[in-house]
């Protein structure tokens, strides 16, 4: 395949100018990711309300295109949404990368689709896919675990 | 140097990667492995194959001379004084590990002092990590300086009486800095301290002599030097051997074992606990054989020529940072891209069949040093051509293009 398949523009554009790379006002839950193989590095912080709707997300973090991009993408697409949903599309964006299934969400809108499939290209590279995935396990942990780091080695 | 007819007894560079001709820059990281190693070990299996040192049956004792001829090349390509300084261990790590758990046992006490360097592969640091948790030793790590070697004068600077063992790298797998090892001995010989040399990308590239160099230790991974996975090799003076206690416990390294005492023979079967890679080491004959024949001198001058048209040619490209410029550099070329993380450098060099490796290199302490996160690495071995170089340029000018910078 064409290595322009992985990098695709909007990657290579989330990768350059991050969306929402700083410390959200107000976080009131984070966690920390970390690929000790390759040294990307990810801290998620939101700002989770009482009916569980992620008011605000943001991350800071340094690694490769492939890693920020994802971060970058991610923000953008759950910020403002209930939690369940945002964990549904975790799972749905998990499997995309994983297994190479389709995006089935209802939820999202036809450029969020589109953001969200363009990271689909990482599936054929084995050694990639924990950069994709990193930030996703995190933003989970932040909300639902309780060891506040994610190793991808662990 | 004919690299053609090199990479012909290379059965690797038969296959296309991604549809292309493997460029193959990842050699500090395991080199490929000559048809002669692999068909070595197949025969042994096939033909000869038995446990050495134990059986009396006639496959027993082929077996035990193949093995044990292994010794005996090794000590010549390394110049030990006898076939007893040569160990066979697992790995390097293994090597490094067997220093640190024996002599750390046996000489370091609480406040005693274990200098390293900044340079080092986490193999010659975790090792004495355990042994300052043990004994409440202390680390003290030699700088490097801005050209990524570490200066002679920053050794002596930390030579105290409290010191007990230097532990240093011959050369770099980061910044390829070939360190004066002679130099250092020398220094530490006034104040009796050992020194153990990791020598993982010295013995494959460059001329290694024990007496010369005059190393107290000197470790050796057998898989970056053409030949199989799972050996290394300590090589120990004898003086060391005698004194220091076992490493691992097991079958083949007692003398006489009884309930209320166990005694244990000379060097090296003190030290080879257990059944060993007995194939591996078999095959790693013919690696031997097979740098002997190209000769160690061809080898340091072709790698020479081809790093020295690799940094010339990278160097022009000026999106492109070269990591160290080392006065002394072995066949190593770590760098950087504005703007492009090393792993997505790696993947789009991956895909015109240029195998580099990018991280840290199990080197974060001078990665911290320097600033970086990671780094890409190209390293060479005895199959790479001018040729390979071009590729490797031309991949990192796609890399430009892609991330547009």
């Amino acid at each position: 395949m064409d290595i322009k398949e992985l990098y695709q523009e909007i990657i290579l554009d989330h990768g350059k100018n991050p969306r929402n790379k700083n410390i959200c006002k107000d976080f009131n839950k984070d966690a920390k990711g970390h690929n000790p193989l390759c040294g990307d590095k990810v801290h998620i912080f939101l700002k989770l309300n009482n009916e569980k709707k992620l008011e605000d997300i943001s991350f800071e973090g340094e690694g490769c295109a492939i890693s920020m991009a994802s971060a970058s993408i991610m923000t953008e697409i759950i910020k403002g949404k209930q939690f369940n949903i945002a964990k549904k599309i975790q799972e749905d964006f998990l499997n995309m990368i994983k297994e190479g299934s389709k995006l089935n969400m209802n939820s999202l809108s036809d450029i969020e689709n589109m953001t969200m499939m363009s990271l689909s290209g990482v599936k054929r590279f084995p050694m990639r896919v924990k950069c994709a995935t990193l930030a996703w396990h995190t933003f989970v942990e932040a909300v639902e675990g309780n060891k506040k780091i994610v190793n991808t080695e662990n | 140097m004919d690299t053609k007819e090199i990479k012909l007894k290379f059965p690797i560079f038969k296959n296309k990667v991604n549809g292309k001709e493997l460029v193959y820059l990842d050699s500090a990281n395991s080199s490929q492995k000559p048809k002669t190693v692999i068909d070595r070990i197949s025969k042994f299996y096939s033909k000869e194959f038995s446990n050495v040192g134990r059986s009396v049956h006639s496959l027993a004792v082929t077996a035990t001379n193949r093995f044990e001829e292994t010794r005996d090349l090794v000590q010549r390509y390394v110049n030990a004084k006898s076939r007893e300084e040569i160990i066979f261990t697992k790995n390097a790590t293994e090597a490094i590990n067997l220093v640190a758990s024996t002599y750390g046992e046996k000489f370091i006490e609480s406040g005693d002092e274990i200098l390293i360097t900044e340079l080092e592969h986490h193999a010659n640091y975790v090792p004495w990590h355990f042994i300052r948790e043990k004994k409440g030793a202390i680390i003290k790590f030699a700088k490097c300086n801005d050209r990524g070697e570490v200066d002679i004068d920053e050794i002596k600077k930390l030579i105290t009486n409290k010191t007990k063992i230097i532990a240093v790298t011959h050369i770099s797998n980061v910044t390829g800095a070939i360190m004066p090892i002679k130099k250092i001995v020398d220094l530490a010989s006034q104040k009796k301290i050992p020194v153990l040399v990791d020598g993982c990308q010295g013995a494959p590239h460059i001329k290694v002599d024990m007496q010369e160099l005059g190393c107290d230790f000197y470790a050796i991974s057998c898989h970056k030097m053409y030949g199989p996975t799972g050996v290394g090799i300590l090589y120990a003076k004898k003086k060391w051997l005698d004194i220091l206690p076992p490493y691992q416990g097991g079958g083949g390294m007692i003398e006489e074992v009884k309930k209320d005492n166990i005694t244990f023979p000379g060097s090296p079967t003190k030290y080879e606990a257990g059944t060993l890679q007995t194939a591996e080491i078999v095959g790693f004959s013919e690696s031997i054989k097979f740098i002997e024949d190209v000769g160690i001198k061809n080898i340091m001058k072709h790698e020479k020529e081809i790093l020295e048209y690799g940094l010339e040619k990278i160097k022009k490209n000026n999106s492109v940072k070269v990591v160290g410029e080392p006065k002394n550099r072995g066949s190593i070329i770590s760098f950087t891209i504005k703007g492009i993380h090393p792993h997505d450098i790696a993947t789009i060099l991956d895909e015109d069949g240029v195998a580099i490796r990018a991280g840290h290199h199990c080197c974060q302490i001078l990665h911290d040093k320097m600033g970086l996160a990671a780094s890409a690495r190209a390293s060479l071995g005895i199959y790479n051509s001018k040729e390979d170089i071009d590729i490797l340029s031309n991949a990192i000018k796609k890399c430009n293009k892609i991330f547009n910078n």
